[in-house]
């Protein structure tokens, strides 16, 4: 199983597409580090440079609704991968993109609007998340303070994290 | 129980629910394209299970970049091309019969109704027009489709959309359906499946329906659907008349998969299309369609007509009624893909490409390539491109410019003016 946890990005708006998390002009490449340095490249985002050493040492992404809409290329939650990123919390996922995260045994957490407002009222730069996958819960660390929520993923999602992700299950079971 | 067509498919394709909610369905159709399925290949070679389901079910086309670009573009057809050789399938369209996959494989005869296809790719939804439940998917669940024939699916929820009225000269399927996603929103019909009826899509051609299924997934769709009819029987005709009777037969066996009187739609949303005007998008995000009057006037550098959504022959038909005995103007370049080589060839018998050449249109060989800013018209930062396409999204078409989507009709005069005009001031076919 993947690690989860680490310093959180925060990303402050809804419906950012896979175009925004990976080109297309890097869809050409056929090895998933090849992606490794243009993650978030185009991303639409007043004030967000992908050089910050916040995007560069994440370990979690929090962002709004309708996260990873668009294409279906699994390039987006690879570029996450290989920059350590296992982990997006977010209001909803557009349907693809959520499922390609646990088919690579990675986590897309579906947390209520009001959660999410207050995980962004309790951001900062130093913030942290850390996961406790057995027990579906979350701990958010930050100067401001400290809070832990509940999370709720699928019996198959879950199922998906602990195999390893869809070809493993299936392999396994088909 | 009063069921969905969706729901339909899905009970009659279901091989295991490991979980509650969770449907895993045998797949009837596996379409590869060069962009998402390497990766898979290349996976499934280094675990030592370089095999795939049954090859009959295996569609494969080099679409995205074609011909190759450079060395990395032409690694991956290479994947492909070899792959489709060493697992003996039949069905794979390389350069000279190839086309943008949601145009060609329609084309094709590989999508019926009933079926499950997958691909990795998001405009797979297009093939609902067939009465099939069709949907994009990742590298990995496409890798699983390869090797096992199956895929999982959430158990689908159903909004319905009816649309009546007359459909006013200049408005197209592609105005509807922008006009319908504006309605729902980007994330509106997220893990649903979208149902187009009323007497507006009984009366569409397939490239009209397909057209309205291929932009479900701009509202967050898994698939668009269509119920089979006589328009679905004439289509799939040279491919099935061996299976039925006679084209009466195939209708009345196509109607077992219509959804049933009574089913459940958790929305059900009607759009009456009288007086309704052409639709043009104005930001980065599809749902953001805007009456053809209030974007009049706005200046373009490149007008593009192709791709999934809009580079079928009657897709052309309608843009070099507009075009002919006319010239583009000075001021932008316009680029014409005809989605499939048999689009092409049509095209040219009809007179059609001559019509886009005399008029100053660039034709370039069957791709998705601009659309998705890979090649063959990718833009320059700061320019706009009027695009018969699906997606606006900031950079789309090339990094730094910006997306205007419209109906062939609406780009071709948008060529002819320079900057975005309203086809319904231009008569068809202007004087020889």
């Amino acid at each position: 199983m993947k690690k989860f946890g680490g310093k959180v990005l925060f990303l402050d708006r809804s419906d950012i597409n896979t175009d925004e998390i990976i080109p297309a002009r890097y869809l050409t490449e056929i090895s998933k580090e090849a992606l490794k340095p243009h993650m978030l490249e185009d991303l639409n985002l007043e004030g967000f440079s992908p050089m910050d050493a916040s995007v560069r040492d994440a370990g979690v992404i929090v962002t709004r609704a309708n996260f990873g809409c668009g294409s279906s290329r699994e390039h987006a939650p690879w570029v996450f991968e290989v920059n350590n990123i296992n982990v997006v919390i977010a209001v909803s996922f557009a349907r693809i993109f959520r499922q390609n995260m646990f088919n690579c045994g990675m986590l897309a957490i579906e947390l209520p609007e009001k959660t999410i407002d207050s995980l962004f009222a309790l951001s900062d730069r130093g913030a942290e998340i850390i996961v406790d996958f057995n027990n579906d819960k979350l701990t958010v660390m930050t100067g401001k303070g400290r809070e832990t929520f509940e999370y709720h993923i699928s019996g198959f999602d879950k199922a998906l994290v602990e195999a390893g992700g869809w070809v493993e299950f299936a392999d396994a079971r088909y | 129980m009063a069921l969905t067509l969706a729901q339909k498919i899905f009970q009659s394709h279901l091989r295991d629910e490991p979980f509650p909610g969770t449907k895993v369905l045998d797949i009837d159709v596996v379409m590869c394209h060069e962009i998402t399925t390497p990766i898979a290949i290349n996976d499934l070679v280094a675990r030592g299970k370089d095999r795939v389901f049954d090859p009959e079910k295996i569609k494969v086309v080099i679409d995205h970049v074609t011909p190759a670009k450079d060395t990395k573009t032409a690694q991956q057809g290479k994947i492909l091309r070899d792959w489709a050789k060493r697992q003996n399938i039949r069905d794979f369209f390389d350069i000279g019969r190839n086309g943008v996959c949601h145009a060609l494989f329609p084309e094709q005869g590989f999508i019926r109704p009933g079926f499950t296809v997958i691909m990795g790719d998001s405009h797979t939804c297009t093939h609902g027009a067939f009465g099939a439940f069709a949907a994009g998917v990742g590298t990995t669940d496409l890798e699983v489709g390869i090797l096992k024939g199956v895929c999982a699916f959430r158990e689908p929820r159903t909004i319905r959309i009816n649309i009546s009225g007359k459909v006013p000269e200049g408005v197209y399927a592609k105005d509807i359906i922008l006009r319908v996603i504006k309605k729902l929103t980007v994330k509106g019909a997220t893990d649903c499946v979208i149902e187009f009826h009323g007497d507006v899509v009984k009366g569409m051609s397939m490239e009209g329906r397909m057209t309205l299924c291929n932009m479900a997934i701009e509202a967050g769709g898994t698939s668009g659907i269509c119920m089979p009819d006589e328009v679905t029987a004439d289509y799939l005709w040279p491919f099935i008349s061996a299976d039925y009777k006679n084209k009466m037969a195939a209708i009345e066996d196509f109607r077992k998969w219509w959804s049933d009187k009574g089913c459940e739609y958790i929305k059900i949303i009607d759009i009456d299309v009288t007086g309704m005007e052409p639709q043009v998008t104005s930001g980065f995000k599809p749902d953001e369609a805007r009456n053809v009057s209030e974007m009049e006037g706005t200046p373009v550098d490149q007008i593009y007509i192709g791709s999934c959504t809009n580079g079928r022959i009657e897709d052309l038909r309608v843009a070099a009624g507009y075009l002919k005995g006319r010239k583009i103007s000075p001021a932008v370049r316009g680029i014409v893909s005809p989605a499939t080589t048999k689009v092409f060839r049509e095209a040219d018998e009809e007179g059609i490409i001559k019509i886009f050449m005399d008029a100053g249109f660039c034709v370039t060989n069957p791709t998705c390539g601009a659309c998705l800013g890979m090649s063959n018209g990718v833009l320059a930062p700061g320019e706009v491109c009027a695009s018969t396409t699906n997606r606006n999204f900031s950079g789309r078409m090339g990094r730094g410019g910006m997306v205007h989507l419209m109906s062939p009709a609406v780009a071709a005069v948008t060529a002819i003016e320079g900057k975005i005009a309203d086809p319904r001031k231009f008569s068809k076919e202007a004087a020889q």
